[in-house]
């Protein structure tokens, strides 16, 4: 029996250029270059690694966004993975957490899953919770924040290591995985699997194909609203010393100026 | 007024700080009424109604330990359905914002995750996030169902506002997918008898320059001369100098202390993402180039075997 990996990935603007907001208050993407979100790395990794110890699996990458979106799934792809589904839709600009959530759904649906795994969190948006709400759409456990993971028998078990606990989590497939930067370094991409990765089959579905109206998605139907975005502004240049012998007794000086000691 | 309902982050009983927070935020845009769940709920209740709460809910289940985040969120949403809040917040931590992301899509709610800061407004509660490693200040209102709101430790002073805090039992009905998730095995974090590395006034960090395990006493010591949490930087932890939950930045926690020392750390972006929102920065570090010196208050540019312990004995001696 053949298990089914689908592995979320989101494309993001690179965390070390100059993001900005554009005037309607969305992402800038076109000014900073886009790459797959470094912490999907490392779910794209854990599903490599699982369908290794599988019997028989494939594994698909799927994302929502613009066109240059492709770029991320070009490299799961050229990683391992086995084929790629693009969700794309002019409609889709400016989406929230709920409506993406709601997009991906409906595309995991469609495609057929026994095992979903995303990231912990994106780079950009950062918010950490779509794994959660994803899990609640689909009615399928969530088996969240993991930094070890294994699938046998039907079953995937992990170790979650929390703020008070370190814990650990087991639940019947199919179920949906999220895994942390702890969970093992991602391989990089051969020349092999770079080359290979042109070959493979990317699909491209819109909402249409998904059933999904218009006004539930975009900046019209979100469920959210940006009213404004500043720069923060730069610190003020602050007091730099050079240690002649005397550096920390100086530090001491700031930090009693200031009423921390 | 409108009921705003606060979720409660306790352990065994012992309320979190970042609660005591909501609490405050929560009496800008109503009356709080905290919902606490768990072993030990309700010794909760004095706090919180010392802190502003009209009414504490409290549900006892085992299956709030035995399970994953589900059953929390089949009792947040009997909560919800009992008082029809104005807004739910919960605190930002990772399980909080998991059960908060749940009840968002039952109840047909937009969500804001990780506020800094939170008013009244016309159209409902205004939040303000921190977008781009903090390089951005953002604006951002839920403008679909009631507001479901996490917010960030540090983000609110905790006030003393004495309310009523009836406790009332809460009747949860646990549905199908409660139980889906099972924790097999549980291993609580040792105490080391220093503060909450979120919720300290004062983190000290170190990086790669503290170069090994065994010299992380020396960051210890001053932490410790100040009464302050110990961070430490991605570099740090992956060499395995320091535990991954001490982790400061993008992948480990966010922090917003009124003070942060850095030492023998660069200041990369995914560093500053956790670090950038602290009141008065500091920073020791022998590269005068390091990108960390363009956020500090304060910097020295030196060795930090030789900087930090100075510094240690210099703070002890002041505080006699
Ligand atoms: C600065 C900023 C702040 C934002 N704040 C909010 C907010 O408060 N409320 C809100 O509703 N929206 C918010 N958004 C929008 C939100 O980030 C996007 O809708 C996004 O696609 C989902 O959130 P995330 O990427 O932060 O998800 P996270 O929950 O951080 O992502 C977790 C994982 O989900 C998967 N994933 C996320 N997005 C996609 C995708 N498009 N395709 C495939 N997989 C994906 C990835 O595997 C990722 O690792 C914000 C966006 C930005 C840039
Ligand atoms: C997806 C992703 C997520 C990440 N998440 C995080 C995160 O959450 N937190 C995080 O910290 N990083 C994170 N990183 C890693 C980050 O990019 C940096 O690699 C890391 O922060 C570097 O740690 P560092 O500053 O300790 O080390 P380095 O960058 O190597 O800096 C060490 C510094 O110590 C100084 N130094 C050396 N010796 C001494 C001495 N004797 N006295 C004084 N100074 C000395 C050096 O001058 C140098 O500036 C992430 C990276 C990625 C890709």
């Amino acid at each position: 029996m053949s298990l089914r990996i689908v592995v979320c990935v989101k494309y993001v603007p690179d965390a070390t250029g100059d993001r900005q907001f554009t005037e309607d208050l969305t992402v800038n993407r076109d000014d900073v270059d886009g790459l797959l979100s470094e912490l999907d790395e490392y779910a794209v990794e854990q599903a490599l690694q699982i369908a290794d110890e599988a019997d028989d699996a494939e594994i698909t990458v799927l994302t929502v966004g613009p066109e240059d979106a492709k770029d991320a799934l070009r490299k799961a792809l050229s990683m391992g993975a086995d084929k790629a589904i693009h969700v794309e839709d002019d409609d889709l600009h400016g989406t929230d957490v709920m409506g993406t959530s709601l997009v991906l759904a409906k595309a995991i649906e469609k495609a057929g899953y026994d095992l979903v795994i995303t990231g912990m969190a994106s780079t950009d948006g950062t918010m950490g919770v779509l794994p959660a709400i994803l899990a609640e759409r689909l009615g399928v456990p969530q088996v969240t924040l993991l930094s070890e993971v294994k699938v046998e028998d039907g079953t995937v078990t992990g170790r979650r290591d929390g703020d008070t606990a370190s814990e650990q989590l087991e639940a019947s497939l199919p179920a949906l995985v999220s895994v942390t930067d702890q969970s093992g370094e991602a391989r990089y991409p051969s020349f092999k699997g770079i080359m290979a990765a042109k070959k493979k089959p990317v699909e491209s579905w819109d909402l249409e194909d998904l059933e999904i109206e218009a006004d539930e998605v975009g900046l019209e139907g979100s469920w959210t609203a940006v009213d404004s975005a500043a720069q923060r502004p730069a610190r003020t240049a602050g007091t730099i010393v050079k240690d002649e012998g005397e550096g920390g007794k100086q530090l001491a000086e700031f930090l009693a100026g200031q009423k921390f000691i | 007024m409108a009921e705003v309902l606060v979720y409660v982050d306790h352990v065994d009983g012992a309320v979190r700080k970042p609660t005591l927070e909501l609490l405050t935020l929560a009496r800008r845009i109503g009356e709080p009424v905290a919902v606490a769940l768990g072993a030990g709920a309700d010794a909760t209740a004095a706090v919180l109604a010392e802190h502003g709460a009209v009414k504490v809910l409290t549900a006892d289940a085992p299956e709030f330990a035995e399970y994953l985040v589900v059953p929390k969120v089949d009792a947040l949403q009997a909560a919800y359905d009992a008082v029809s809040p104005a807004a739910v917040l919960v605190p930002s931590s990772a399980e909080g914002k998991e059960i908060a992301a749940r009840l968002a899509v039952r109840i047909g709610s937009g969500i804001i995750t990780d506020a800094v800061d939170l008013e009244a407004g016309d159209e409902g509660p205004v939040a303000t996030q921190s977008a781009f490693a903090a390089s951005f200040t953002t604006k951002s209102r839920v403008s679909k169902g009631t507001p479901v709101i996490t917010v960030k430790p540090n983000s609110a002073p905790v006030e003393a506002a004495p309310a009523a805090g009836a406790v009332e039992a809460l009747a949860v009905t646990f549905g199908a997918l409660a139980t889906g998730t099972k924790v097999t095995g549980r291993t609580p974090r040792e105490s080391t008898g220093r503060p909450e590395l979120t919720e300290a006034a004062i983190v000290v960090s170190g990086g790669r320059g503290v170069n090994g395990a065994e010299n992380f006493g020396i960051i210890e010591a001053l932490a410790d001369s100040l009464g302050a949490a110990v961070g430490a930087s991605r570099a740090a932890v992956d060499a395995g100098w320091y535990p991954h939950t001490n982790q400061v930045g993008q992948t480990g926690k966010s922090v917003s202390p009124q003070l942060y020392i850095a030492s023998g750390i660069s200041g990369a972006i995914q560093h500053r993402a956790g670090m950038q929102t602290s009141k008065t920065i500091v920073a020791i570090n022998k590269d005068a180039e390091a990108p960390i010196f363009d956020l500090v208050d304060y910097g020295v540019v030196g060795d930090l075997f030789t900087v930090v312990p100075q510094l240690t004995d210099e703070i002890k001696a002041r505080k006699g």
